[in-house]
């Protein structure tokens, strides 16, 4: 899913500052389910907000809601009259959500989130990123765990000078962590694929990556267009 | 009670707070009429939102008593309870809201007392505050309703 934090309180009450009349605008697929942007974050984003303005002096009429996924215009058209009652309107989506609502309408869309990445549930409340949406998977030649995602480097042929002994990567933004590639080895040790590790990855093509600038994936045989 | 005496939310746990509160009233405790409580099954029931609520709804200040640690009748409800009301204290002062109008209480069914001490003390804490923005004009219909 695509993990995203809310931004500080005190960035949105700045992005909010010229409004009198807000539509709280949530979706309900992976920032509901990463506890940044549901139905439930609205809900309280709201009660913040409407808490903040009114010590202001200034008080702010918000309304709330959720989409069922704000990346698909079918599930915002209901919204259609609601948005444009609105002076603006905050989404609690990811960015891609806050795009498309932005193309559609012709009203201020603020992001209340920072859209940070594709992730796992590690457990309940910690999000872990193990894909880089990368565009060219070889998760079946690493035992299924990415190096493009977990490695600091992105080495395809790793692990490099910076493994310590006991198997930690010396880069440790969020606390120690596994070497993707020790994680590798021993995933492909149990698999018994380890014959695996003395293919030499070829220098990786990245424009399959965002390096080949935006993407995008047609299906023409789903294309409604004859 | 006059309209400029504070008004302050108790959210209590069934098995621990709310037994005190009730045997304060049977031990003739007396303490200040200003706390409105609402039972909760547990703490645990908390949620963030109960508490920008209940500050929304006009309540100057906000109580949540729970069981005293390790005596949780669902083992850990009371601990969960405590990180949530630490999370929206350290939003409040971000909010215009001074954190000292939240606080969270450990108690057992025994303490009918300390329910009574705690009454006290945080209306006197809520006293000692200048009132909230926005509340000299309104209504507090929202608590008074509890």
């Amino acid at each position: 899913m695509i993990v995203a934090d809310q931004k500080p309180i005190e960035e949105i009450l700045q992005m909010l500052e010229p409004y009198r009349k807000v539509l709280f605008l949530g979706c309900q697929s992976c920032v509901a389910v990463c506890m940044a942007g549901g139905e439930k974050e609205v809900g309280l984003l709201a009660a913040a907000v409407r808490l903040a303005r009114k010590q202001q002096g200034r008080p702010i009429e918000i309304t709330e809601g959720a989409v069922k996924r704000q990346c698909d215009d079918e599930f915002n058209e209901p919204w259609a009259q609601t948005i444009q009652q609105h002076e603006a309107v905050l989404s609690l989506a990811c960015g891609v959500g806050v795009n498309k609502l932005s193309e559609r309408f012709d009203v201020p869309i603020l992001p209340a989130l920072n859209t940070r990445f594709f992730g796992e549930v590690e457990r309940q409340g910690v999000w872990a990123e193990v894909c880089a949406g990368c565009g060219n998977c070889i998760l079946h030649l690493t035992g299924g765990i990415c190096p493009i995602a977990r490695c600091a480097k992105n080495l395809l042929n790793g692990p490099c000078g910076g493994v310590r002994a006991d198997g930690t990567c010396e880069v440790s933004r969020n606390g120690p962590r596994p070497c993707a590639w020790v994680m590798i080895y021993e995933r492909l040790g149990k698999l018994s694929q380890r014959q695996n590790i003395e293919n030499i990855f070829a220098a990786k093509d990245w424009s399959s990556d965002r390096h080949g600038g935006p993407r995008k994936r047609v299906r023409e045989d789903m294309l409604l267009e004859t | 009670m006059t309209n400029d005496e504070p008004k302050i939310v108790a959210f209590c746990c069934h098995y621990c707070a709310f037994a005190a509160a009730d045997l304060a009233g049977v031990l003739r405790l007396k303490y200040p009429p200003n706390v409105h409580i609402i039972r909760l099954p547990c703490t645990g029931k908390l949620d963030a939102l109960y508490l920008l609520k209940a500050f929304e709804a006009g309540a100057d200040g906000v109580i949540v008593a729970g069981c005293l640690e390790g005596s949780c009748h669902f083992i850990s409800g009371n601990l969960r309870a405590k990180k949530r009301v630490l999370v929206v204290k350290s939003l409040l002062p971000r909010l215009g809201i001074e954190p000292e109008r939240l606080e969270f209480f450990n108690l057992s069914s025994a303490q009918g007392d300390r329910f009574a001490q705690i009454a006290r003390e945080m209306t006197e804490r809520i006293k000692s505050l200048s009132p909230m923005r926005g509340e000299e004009s309104e209504s507090k219909s929202g608590v008074d309703a509890l």
